[in-house]
């Protein structure tokens, strides 16, 4: 049984606010913004989404800004990943392999009855199971939001354990796993915390079930905030409380768990807010073997991670900005 | 991470872009920044004479004895003006002009001296920006909180006392009640504008006149608000302000022709001024003036192990760092609960490494510089008896801002005994004592065992435990899961040691009034 510590609400809000209150412009701004980009799970989750649209989503992760070298005189980075229901899984992982780059792109799929999970646990079992087969590098499940109001904790954290099971390949190494807790629907912040506490413990009772794997194999999860179908998604003090549960558990481990606010991050400056939030909580950890971020994981891709859409071309607009002083327009970005 | 912010740069750690770069080779994604914040001084020029004198009766006045003092910025030591030093002579004429004022604003109708008290309100409110750079360059505090705290606060006091000056007849439950005639307020250097405001707010409101004294190193901006006073109308010689050292603020203590002394400071000179103003001679027939003294503290912050914990450590930062510690409430004075104190230390030792010492101009400094040379002597000798008395010494983060300036990083002792110099002392720095605690009537006795009383903190999730403690803590202003939080429609005042009196509310209009 997981222990969480309470959570009072009115000092969190104006902990998350006073992030919001740095002032960060020129060179720090440029920097976080590049940052942001490189950490972008660049998302589509719409009944509507074609093929096609996925082949524009990947070449846009793959190429944020055509124009960069002419307007920007730098090579941005890409995305880190695209984020995809499971029927596109495998045109983005084609779509990808011929996308000449010397970076991996990442494909993270939904899965597990995305977005309610109101499934059968073999339903989504076997949901995850065809993702991970057809190439999925990262699993994005919802937690059962209905099983957790009801307090039936064990459950949850059960389904959780038997998810990351299910994200084995066949060659025996894992698919990254980032559980969402839908914050919007467990409405308080003491529940975010204990949500999140919960699946990070679960995810790593399956971890110790496979000791001889290398850590970046195992322990690369995320826990994540929102499918981005609920109202209220992403907000600062969900993300802090949450961010607060993965320092307390490498303090308790040396475990580093992975963070992802997804949903409602629509512009730059609330990206550079959300960094300012990483920068000022988890920097003074100080991990080895994070020097280039000053020994902060979470200022890296791979612990860190923005689900957005109309993020990325925002961001692009402000780094456009900064350059040339001028805004340009919205035509002159790719769609995704 | 906590870089200096004048040292700041982005340049050095950021990958750099590849030389001849092609869509085949785009930069590695994984590669990782290490977030620094460039400098951002708040960059409003505001206007500054070589000198001030005196304020009395309407205009600045040259003080008698022509001598003046440098007033400095204690982030770079650099003079920012000189100001007036203020001799008894100086007094008096401050006094006689207060007196002579006194009767006409006495008699003005209420409604007219709200009146003039809502303009000076959204006056400061305009001239926001100017006021809060002004108390930063003079008193060291941080930009934030002078733009975000202190010229909030004062024009709320203002606008407070405003609203009250017209309905004063049902203040009282009734009484009949009459100013009191002439006040002298003598004020310290940790918030210099709000503290002006808390003092002449009120006693203004109440249809009394004034003689104020600033702190010696911080008279700026209390002169900025006598300016912006008569600019909206304030008649002359209702607030006159004498400029100077400590002797200055004797010979106010000490005038015979006081209704009332109120005094914000040390509870070393509180209890100077208290006997000053006893034994005052005074004319046959004038009684001894008004005293109230909001004076130092050791407040306890009480943090059970059923808290929210990292927000508790929010509530100790705020506590504590808040103006680097030079805050009469601060909560210096920790007590926590033993299961969790090694959780606390190190959630403490992390989230000081955050904290951002430096250039008080800054919009990202959090911990600006302490004010005076005199007082950083004092406080960097606490830190050393409380090393040789045995206590241990945190001092996490990066290095303090090296050159001119004075400062002390933001620290903490652990292995704190209460009969330890800086368990007992108020330190007025940014410098936490913690301490454990196993029982809640534990808590009490540690908590009330100081001869101060000004404030107190308790965090607990549990509301009834709340309700308990606080009933049980002989403190003028008990906080509940926040700290430093101040409202002008809140007393505040000391038990014990720590003055007496209130300021704020209605108990505050108190102090401004005789009732029949």
């Amino acid at each position: 049984m997981v222990r969480s510590p309470t959570v009072d609400a009115v000092m969190a809000h104006e902990r998350a606010a006073s992030f919001t209150k740095r002032s960060i412009k020129n060179a720090s701004k440029e920097a976080m913004l590049r940052l942001a980009l490189s950490m972008l799970d660049l998302t589509t989750l719409e009944g509507k989404d074609s093929h096609e649209k996925a082949r524009s989503l990947c070449h846009k992760a793959r190429t944020p800004y055509p124009r960069d070298l002419d307007v920007l005189g730098i090579t941005l980075p890409s995305c880190a990943a695209v984020c995809v229901y499971p029927a596109l899984v495998r045109t983005c992982k084609e779509t990808l392999a011929r996308v000449s780059g010397t970076t991996p792109i990442n494909v993270a799929s939904v899965a597990t009855g995305f977005p309610s999970g109101q499934y059968p646990l073999e339903v989504r079992l076997e949901d995850t199971r065809r993702a991970v087969a057809d190439g999925a590098d990262e699993i994005d499940m919802v937690i059962s939001r209905g099983l957790f109001l009801a307090g039936k904790l064990d459950e949850v954290a059960h389904e959780i354990r038997a998810i990351k099971r299910a994200c084995m390949r066949l060659d025996g190494s894992f698919a990254h796993l980032k559980v969402i807790l839908e914050t919007g629907e467990l409405e308080t912040l003491d529940n975010v915390r204990l949500a999140s506490d919960l699946s990070i413990h679960a995810m790593n009772d399956v971890a110790r079930e496979f000791p001889d794997l290398p850590d970046g194999h195992i322990h690369s999860d995320f826990i994540k905030t929102s499918t981005g179908k609920v109202q209220p998604a992403a907000t600062m003090p969900v993300t802090l409380v949450m961010l607060e549960a993965i320092r307390d558990w490498y303090l308790a481990t040396g475990n580093v768990v992975g963070m992802k606010p997804a949903g409602g991050i629509r512009s730059a400056k609330q990206a550079v807010h959300y960094l300012v939030m990483v920068h000022e909580t988890m920097s003074p950890l100080r991990v080895p073997g994070y020097e280039r971020s000053l020994g902060n994981p979470w200022l890296t891709p791979a612990y860190f991670r923005f689900g957005a859409s109309t993020l990325c071309n925002d961001i692009l607009r402000q780094l456009v900005k900064l350059k040339t002083g001028r805004y340009v327009a919205a035509h002159d970005f790719t769609d995704a | 991470m906590t870089t200096l912010s004048t040292t700041s740069s982005t340049a050095s750690t950021t990958p750099s872009p590849a030389t001849t770069p092609s869509n085949h080779t785009r930069p590695h994604v994984t590669a990782a920044f290490a977030i620094n914040y460039a400098p951002a001084p708040e960059t409003t020029k505001v206007e500054i004479l070589p000198r001030y004198g005196h304020f009395i009766n309407g205009c600045f006045v040259e003080p008698l004895d022509n001598t003046y003092f440098p007033t400095i910025n204690p982030a770079n030591e650099t003079t920012l003006s000189h100001i007036a030093q203020g001799s008894s002579r100086d007094v008096d004429a401050a006094v006689k002009a207060a007196r002579k004022a006194h009767p006409a604003w006495a008699a003005l109708p209420a409604l007219e001296r709200g009146k003039i008290l809502f303009r000076v309100a959204r006056r400061i409110q305009e001239r926001a920006r100017e006021l809060a750079v002004l108390e930063t360059l003079d008193s060291g505090k941080p930009i934030k909180e002078s733009r975000d705290v202190d010229v909030p606060l004062a024009a709320a006091h203002f606008f407070y006392h405003a609203g009250w000056a017209d309905k004063l007849d049902h203040a009282f439950s009734g009484r009949p009640w009459s100013p009191l005639g002439v006040c002298g307020q003598i004020i310290p250097w940790n918030f210099p504008l709000l503290m002006a405001a808390w003092k002449l707010a009120p006693a203004l409101a109440c249809g009394n006149t004034i003689v104020l004294k600033p702190a010696e190193t911080t008279s700026l901006t209390a002169l900025r608000l006598a300016e912006i006073m008569h600019e909206v109308g304030l008649p002359k010689g209702v607030l006159n302000i004498v400029t100077g050292d400590g002797k200055t603020g004797a010979a106010l203590a000490c005038h015979p022709d006081l209704n009332k002394v109120a005094f914000t400071g040390s509870t070393d000179v509180g209890k100077k001024i208290a006997a000053a103003v006893a034994t005052t001679a005074r004319k046959p027939g004038t009684h001894t003036p008004k005293l109230t003294l909001e004076l130092g503290g050791k407040s306890p912050h009480i943090i059970f192990e059923d808290a929210s914990i990292d927000q508790a450590i929010e509530g100790i930062i705020s506590g504590i760092y808040f103006n680097q510690g030079e805050v009469c409430c601060a909560g210096s004075r920790l007590l926590v609960q033993e299961p969790i104190l090694q959780t606390l230390i190190t959630k403490l030792n992390l989230r000081l490494a955050s904290l951002r010492v430096g250039d008080p101009i800054d919009k990202n400094t959090d911990v600006g510089a302490i004010n005076s040379r005199a007082q950083l002597n004092r406080i960097e000798h606490y830190l050393r008896v409380g090393q040789d008395e045995g206590a241990t010494l945190h001092m996490p983060g990066g290095p303090s801002p090296t050159g001119k300036g004075f400062w002390c990083k933001p620290c903490f002792f652990t292995d704190v005994q209460p009969s330890h110099t800086i368990a007992r002392d108020e330190i007025f720095g940014p410098v936490l004592s913690v301490m454990s605690f196993r029982t809640p009537d534990e808590a009490i006795s540690r908590a009330n065992n100081t001869p101060f009383g000004l404030a107190a903190g308790i965090w607990t999730d549990k509301g009834s435990k709340i309700f308990e403690i606080a009933k049980a803590l002989k403190a003028g202003v008990i906080w509940c899961n926040t700290y430093n939080k101040f409202d002008p429609s809140s007393p505040f005042g000391g038990y014990k040691e720590s003055g007496t009196g209130r300021e704020g509310g209605v108990q505050g209009l108190k102090a401004y009034v005789n009732l029949a």
